[in-house]
């Protein structure tokens, strides 16, 4: 099969495409610079993971999702996925926002949560200032400038200064139409001194179908603000997928990341936080399983600018079947980063004869005066602690499932809200048996 | 017949190609308690490991039954399910399953379907073993042996024993590490245990464990081998005059056996 590496996407498409979501001129501009970029880009530098038969060019790029009135309208897989009386959510189907609810007292206070469409026309001085300028460039590589080019989907997240937000704000993306790609971006502002927990849900059930997923998170926590990510990536095997998630840490401030990535197709997942501030802080926690033959790329990079900066890389993956998987985990200490701390733990649990893991742990140090550490494995469950749940009774299965369960648990309790945690087990429950 | 009989007859056991148990023969009664002694690296933790058959340990030679069944064809959990039990000296961690729900799930594999221990009553019999035993009430919440202190670890093998109730428990130095405190604790939680229906095989490197649990029957091991056996009045005798006896009386210049020599 010969896998096409142009886009059918054109010049006239995408300003059409463009006019009809009502967007501002200069969002056509970064389209139609972004298209034109894309053509010569390369492709992400992955060192180990060969994409080229990959799919990245056959999916349906528009496709309207059905409005709804009330959350029971949704189908059960997805009704699971909501948090208990979540006040803040956002459905998107498809391409569309098909449910948005933001709690009164929250608009009130001045938060912004809605559709990125919306956003570049009702608050463009601040998507203008944030969209794809300091965390994620348009120009990257080829599939960033694509991202820009066809984005159909889009959640804009701001908090005011000061304004601590308690309860969870979550989005669910469900798409629903097989073929449906998602060029999706996710922009998150948490301004001076708030705080806010957001979750976000990705699910599809294309097994058959082939599409694409082309997600870019930039999250910016300015100085003293507290966010906390929590994500559950669940594309079916026909999404081929691409997820770059940025953050940007102030003076501070804190980015905490629990990273649920459960997609069944190819997969190149890169998180990397910048920690520009003095005193910035993130945990960059996820969890994986491969199974089938599916082919993925993580990469969690931690990059230290500010003084006493702390980052810390937690990665847990299992693989099964003929999957394969490369970690790879990256801190940088920046010339001047005096007293950064840079730690990172990649671990990967080797199920069966056929699956391949390899955990690459790199540390690039320009500083002197840090502390930095890090540790990789990749193995079996461990005979001995299956012998010693066995010799309470318990069978080698359970016994297999507890060790697995305890080994993505670190990263899974870490997940905000209570549901998607119990969900993210239960993906995991499957995937594995 | 009051509770069960392990048969432990002429065993082998190797690790890695060396032998290390040449020929153990041991019967444990319900209603007994057996006490193995002998200075370390005589094969003593390989007869614990190899019963419950750690997965490092191969049995070349002899048999191991349990109630006339044969414990060697069993998977580890059948060994379990059969009756038998090990507290292990070196306690694995587990992290992720809570020391509450571990204790549930072990004691739920060992019944029918449908006849599980209902909650409350679970939670009830875990307070009270915990009490028993003087653990703090948030180790049930705790994962599974993870960060516990040695002694921690200790008392959770007897919680685990204590709640699991099995036919024979074999307990593997289960005083190493433990303070003088500690160990009367521990003692009494297996003093308790004691009925017809419960046999145990206490292996210890001290004599002060029995000086707590008062055993019917003492055996010494040395070269993998159980060289003497006696009433509590050997351990008494070798707690007053050491081992050395026992070798010039058997004519043995190096008690240990395999690598550890």
């Amino acid at each position: 099969m010969a896998v096409e590496t142009q886009l059918p996407y054109d010049k006239q498409y995408v300003t059409e495409y463009s006019e009809k979501r009502n967007e501002p001129s200069w969002f056509k501009d970064i389209r139609l610079q972004a298209l034109e970029q894309s053509e010569d880009l390369p492709m992400p530098k992955l060192e180990k993971t060969r994409v080229r038969n990959w799919n990245f060019t056959n999916f349906k790029h528009d496709v309207a999702g059905e409005q709804i009135q009330s959350i029971d309208e949704l189908p059960e897989k997805i009704r699971v996925l909501l948090g208990e009386d979540v006040e803040n959510l956002i459905i998107v189907r498809n391409n569309d926002v098909a449910y948005a609810k933001l709690s009164e007292d929250l608009s009130n206070q001045g938060v912004i949560f809605e559709d990125l469409f919306t956003a570049m026309n009702e608050h463009s001085d601040l998507v203008k200032k944030y969209f794809m300028q300091q965390g994620v460039s348009v120009d990257e590589n080829k599939l960033t400038a694509r991202h820009a080019a066809l984005l159909n989907s889009g959640i804009f997240l701001y908090l005011p200064k000061n304004v601590v937000v308690q309860e969870p704000i979550q989005v669910v993306f469900w798409q629903e139409d097989p073929e449906a790609a998602l060029y999706n971006h996710v922009l998150l502002v948490a301004d001076q001194h708030s705080e806010v927990t957001y979750v976000e849900n990705y699910v599809s059930d294309n097994d058959e179908e082939e599409t694409v997923a082309n997600i870019v998170s930039e999250i910016f926590a300015l100085d003293g603000a507290k966010v906390s990510y929590g994500a559950v990536d669940n594309f079916a095997k026909g999404t081929t997928t691409y997820v770059n998630r940025r953050g940007t840490v102030e003076r501070d401030a804190t980015l905490e990341w629990a990273l649920g990535q459960m997609n069944d197709g190819n997969t190149i997942s890169e998180n990397i936080t910048n920690l520009m501030g003095d005193n910035s802080l993130s945990h960059a926690k996820a969890v994986s399983v491969g199974r089938g033959n599916q082919k993925q790329d993580f990469t969690a990079n931690i990059r230290h600018y500010g003084k006493a900066s702390e980052g810390y890389i937690l990665q847990h993956g299992v693989m099964k079947d003929s999957a394969a998987s490369i970690f790879n985990g990256i801190g940088k200490v920046e010339h001047g980063a005096t007293k950064a701390n840079a730690e990172q733990e990649s671990r990967v649990l080797m199920l069966s004869d056929g699956a391949r893991g390899d955990a690459n742990p790199i540390l690039l140090i320009d500083e002197d005066d840090v502390t930095a550490g890090h540790a990789a494995s990749v193995g079996r469950v461990d005979p001995i602690q299956l012998f010693y749940l066995m010799s309470r009774g318990i069978s080698q299965k359970e016994a297999e499932r507890l060790v697995i369960h305890g080994f993505l648990d670190p990263v899974v309790r870490e997940i905000p809200i209570e549901t998607v945690q119990k969900q993210l087990r239960e993906v995991i429950e499957g995937k594995v048996y | 017949m009051a509770g069960s009989t392990l048969e432990i007859k002429d065993l082998h056991v190797e690790i890695e190609g060396e032998e290390i148990l040449k020929g153990v023969n041991l019967t444990i009664n319900g209603g007994e308690f057996h006490a193995v002694m002998g200075p370390n690296g005589t094969g003593k933790s390989t007869l614990a490991s190899a019963i419950m058959g750690h997965p490092k340990y191969e049995i070349t030679k002899g048999e191991v039954k349990l109630d006339g069944e044969d414990v060697l064809e069993m998977e580890v959990d059948e060994r379990a399910q059969a009756g038998l039990f090990l507290a292990m000296q070196y306690p694995s961690e587990i992290s992720g399953v809570t020391n509450s729900d571990f204790l549930r799930s072990s004691i739920n594999a060992r019944r029918e379907e449908g006849d599980e221990i209902p909650l409350m009553k679970f939670i009830k019999e875990m307070d009270a073993t915990m009490d028993d035993l003087e653990i703090d009430k948030n180790m049930a919440q705790r994962y599974l042996n993870e960060g516990f202190s040695g002694g921690e670890k200790k008392r959770n093998e007897i919680l685990q024993l204590m709640m699991l109730k099995p036919a024979i428990a074999v307990l593997d130095e289960i005083d190493s590490g433990l303070d003088i405190d500690a160990l009367k604790v521990v003692a009494n939680g297996i003093n308790k245990m004691r009925s017809d229906e419960f046999g145990c095989l206490i292996i210890t490197h001290y004599q002060r464990l029995l000086d707590y649990i008062t055993p019917d029957h003492v055996h010494v091991m040395m070269q993998g081998r159980v060289v003497k056996s006696g009433g509590p009045e050997l351990a008494q005798r070798l707690e007053a005059e050491g081992y050395d006896w026992i070798k010039d009386e058997l004519g043995i210049d190096d008690e240990t056996v395999g690598q550890k020599a």
